[in-house]
């Protein structure tokens, strides 16, 4: 194994039960996360796209080991996550550490700035010691750009921006390796953004860490990724390098997402695509390609044989995509996205 | 329709929300016009008052605790905020329409979606049921609805996001209305159905010349769609101008660290110009400009006496900064 990466995923399947009727009777499964490999090197971000319902914020809950997976491996640092167990589990626990969505719903309201940020103390003592954790925590505070005077002030007391720095600051205290931002800024208006954007690619600096970038805005996963991961009804359609996902996309997936984009900008020239229909219902996915009942492209094979996730004719290495017929296709000039 | 008729004119209005804590000034002086087949973005963040402009112009604005303080909203020449009830009414509709953000929360769920549909025709045009659901299904169809016959008696719930909100702007279409407000349409969808919702207004405003209000905080999808884009903050409108120049070439601060603070590819890996600071509280606006908390252009005159009036930069273009000759020249 290559002494690069320090998180893969094999293989990881999560299925959900759908229980119908009195008994509860399980009649079939939703399929969230639908076979997905994929390899984290050290100090890198990898960045996961794709639109509502495709699973990614299964993955990211699935490499935090919130959700045990129906199948599949996750390694982090060498070591097998699904087979740990107590203490060995917990000690896993302080390297992967996640920001979520909602700044105003991830945090207690109940509870002071110092108490949510301290928190993770009380389950891991060993990472500071009853006396220091009040100065560990205005550290944290003043890494994220608060002021360390803001410890007994409440969630309410804050605007969404400095709410999702609080966020940051209760994913860092344990000194992980791996931060999960889940949709981190999504929430946020544009010009908060940036403002978060900026915090996580100086704190990845000054922290060597890296991160897995789950959000729907293409222009800000290009902004902090080094390699991106396209995810379509579960499954990966296409991961490569920025330039390779957004100068040559291969999967019509990929394009039309591409395309679909609004870019800030009235005199930029690109190819329109508009998909036909919604996403399917991840509870019973199209057979074959998923992507084949709005693809422009479909054949019948692609009703018929899963396309694997492999390196496709763009002459680059490492540029996976999941699509018989993938072809690489500029979409939009790219000084513009 | 005469293509440069004027459709609405927004003069200086005034909206202000009294609650417990104090008086709230949401809206501070707005004007504005709109020309058939036009469509004119409200861009702005949240709090900034593009959605409360809407209500305003639409007359649904909770009241209290909102009062429209202030100021005249025209339609077609006649003033709006004089008429009685049961005249805006009237103009509610066939006049002027509108499109919610949160089309599951703007449908009612107890009611069949062709139902709802219906409504608009049984209430404004007095039809009876029978022909008013001929009608819906008519309308579905025309919004892309697949299978409209067999779906016109489903339930909101049966649907997808992007097939509501197709639900939402037959709704408001009904009655070919003559300028249609759309407050953040596509916020909630997936941006493969956002480009298809979009696509559909562009194909309904082409038809029936409609004028178009999109409000909106996205910069890319005001890019796509607008003629003209007035851009606010704090309740004040800051800049206006087409939608080329004020990308080629913002003229107020704001507009300029909006446009800076999108990531961009030939900037990869560098540090965003991130606008500092937060919008104002509403309560406790801060003298002079709003913006000078917040603005690198800051002088003295920035911060005492009135906030700056948007006054012309060059033909076609507005923007309200005491320092707009250093913003606009400042390339």
């Amino acid at each position: 194994m290559n002494d690069d990466v320090i998180l893969s995923a094999e293989d990881l399947v999560k299925y959900y039960p759908i229980k119908t009727g009195v008994i509860r009777r399980v009649t079939g499964h939703v399929r969230a996360v639908d076979g997905v490999s994929f390899e984290l090197r050290r100090g890198e971000t990898l960045g996961v796209v794709g639109e509502s319902g495709c699973g990614k914020s299964t993955l990211g809950r699935l490499l935090m080991r919130l959700e045990e997976p129906t199948s599949g491996r996750v390694t982090f640092d060498g070591i097998d996550m699904y087979s740990q167990k107590g203490g060995a589990m917990r000690r896993l626990r302080r390297d992967i550490q996640i920001v979520f969505q909602d700044p105003y719903t991830s945090l207690n309201p109940r509870m002071t700035v110092g108490d949510i940020i301290g928190e993770p103390f009380d389950i891991h003592p060993e990472v500071a010691p009853k006396g220091s954790r009040r100065q560990k925590v205005r550290d944290l505070l003043d890494l994220v750009g608060l002021s360390p005077e803001h410890i007994n002030r409440y969630p309410h007391q804050f605007s969404g921006g400095q709410r999702q720095r609080i966020g940051v600051a209760r994913g860092l205290a344990l000194n992980p390796k791996v931060l999960i931002c889940d949709e981190p800024v999504s929430a946020l208006d544009v010009s908060v953004q940036a403002q978060v954007v900026n915090l996580l690619a100086r704190l990845q600096k000054e922290l060597s860490l890296s991160y897995i970038f789950i959000a729907h805005d293409l222009s800000v996963v290009r902004h902090i990724s080094d390699r991106v991961a396209v995810m379509y009804l579960g499954k990966i359609a296409e991961i490569g390098n920025d330039a390779e996902i957004y100068e040559r996309p291969t999967h019509p997936y990929t394009q039309a997402l591409l395309s679909a984009v609004p870019l800030p900008d009235p005199t930029v020239q690109r190819e329109q695509i508009v998909l036909s229909g919604d996403v399917p219902s991840p509870a019973n996915p199209p057979s074959g390609c998923r992507f084949h009942t709005r693809c422009w492209r479909a054949q019948d094979i692609c009703k018929v044989e899963v396309p694997l996730l492999v390196e496709r004719p763009d002459g680059e290495s490492g540029h996976q995509s999941a699509c018989h017929f993938a072809e690489p296709r500029q979409i939009v000039e790219t000084a513009q996205l | 329709m005469n293509t440069n008729e004027k459709l609405l004119e927004v003069n200086d209005l005034r909206v202000e929300f009294r609650m417990r804590d104090g008086v709230a000034h949401a809206i501070n002086g707005v004007s504005f016009e709109l020309y058939a087949r036009e469509t004119l973005a409200i861009l702005g963040e949240s709090g900034s008052g593009k959605s409360v402009t809407a209500q305003a112009i639409m007359g649904i604005l909770d009241s209290p605790p909102g009062f429209v303080t202030g100021g005249e909203v025209k339609f077609r020449g006649t003033d709006l905020l004089a008429l009685p009830e049961n005249e805006r009414r009237k103009v509610r509709g066939p006049g002027i329409s509108m499109i919610f953000q949160d089309a599951l929360s703007s449908l009612n769920p107890v009611f069949p979606v062709g139902w709802q549909i219906a409504e608009m025709f049984r209430q404004h045009r007095g039809m009876n049921r029978t022909d008013a659901e001929a009608k819906a299904i008519g309308l579905m169809e025309r919004v892309h609805i697949p299978a409209a016959r067999e779906r016109v008696r489903a339930y909101p719930h049966q649907f997808s996001g992007g097939m509501r909100q197709r639900i939402m702007i037959a709704m408001a279409i009904a009655l070919d209305p003559v300028v249609l407000i759309a407050d953040e349409p596509t916020t909630a969808l997936d941006v493969t159905v956002q480009a298809q919702i979009m696509g559909l207004l562009k194909e309904l405003q082409d038809e029936a010349g409609m004028g178009l209000i999109l409000i909106t905080h996205d910069l890319g999808v005001v890019a796509d769609v607008a003629d003209r884009i007035a851009v606010m903050y704090a309740g004040r409108l800051v800049e206006t101008a087409g939608v080329v120049d004020l990308y080629a070439r913002p003229a107020h601060p704001y507009t300029k660290g909006l446009l800076e603070s999108i990531p961009r590819l030939d900037l990869k890996g560098q540090t965003l110009n991130a606008i500092g600071g937060l919008p104002p509280n509403l309560l406790a606006m801060p003298a002079g400009c709003p913006f000078h908390p917040r603005c690198r252009y800051a002088v003295d005159i920035c911060r005492e006496g009135e906030p700056p009036p948007l006054e012309e930069v060059v033909a076609g273009r507005a923007a309200a900064c005491h320092r707009v000759k250093e913003v606009y020249g400042d390339e």
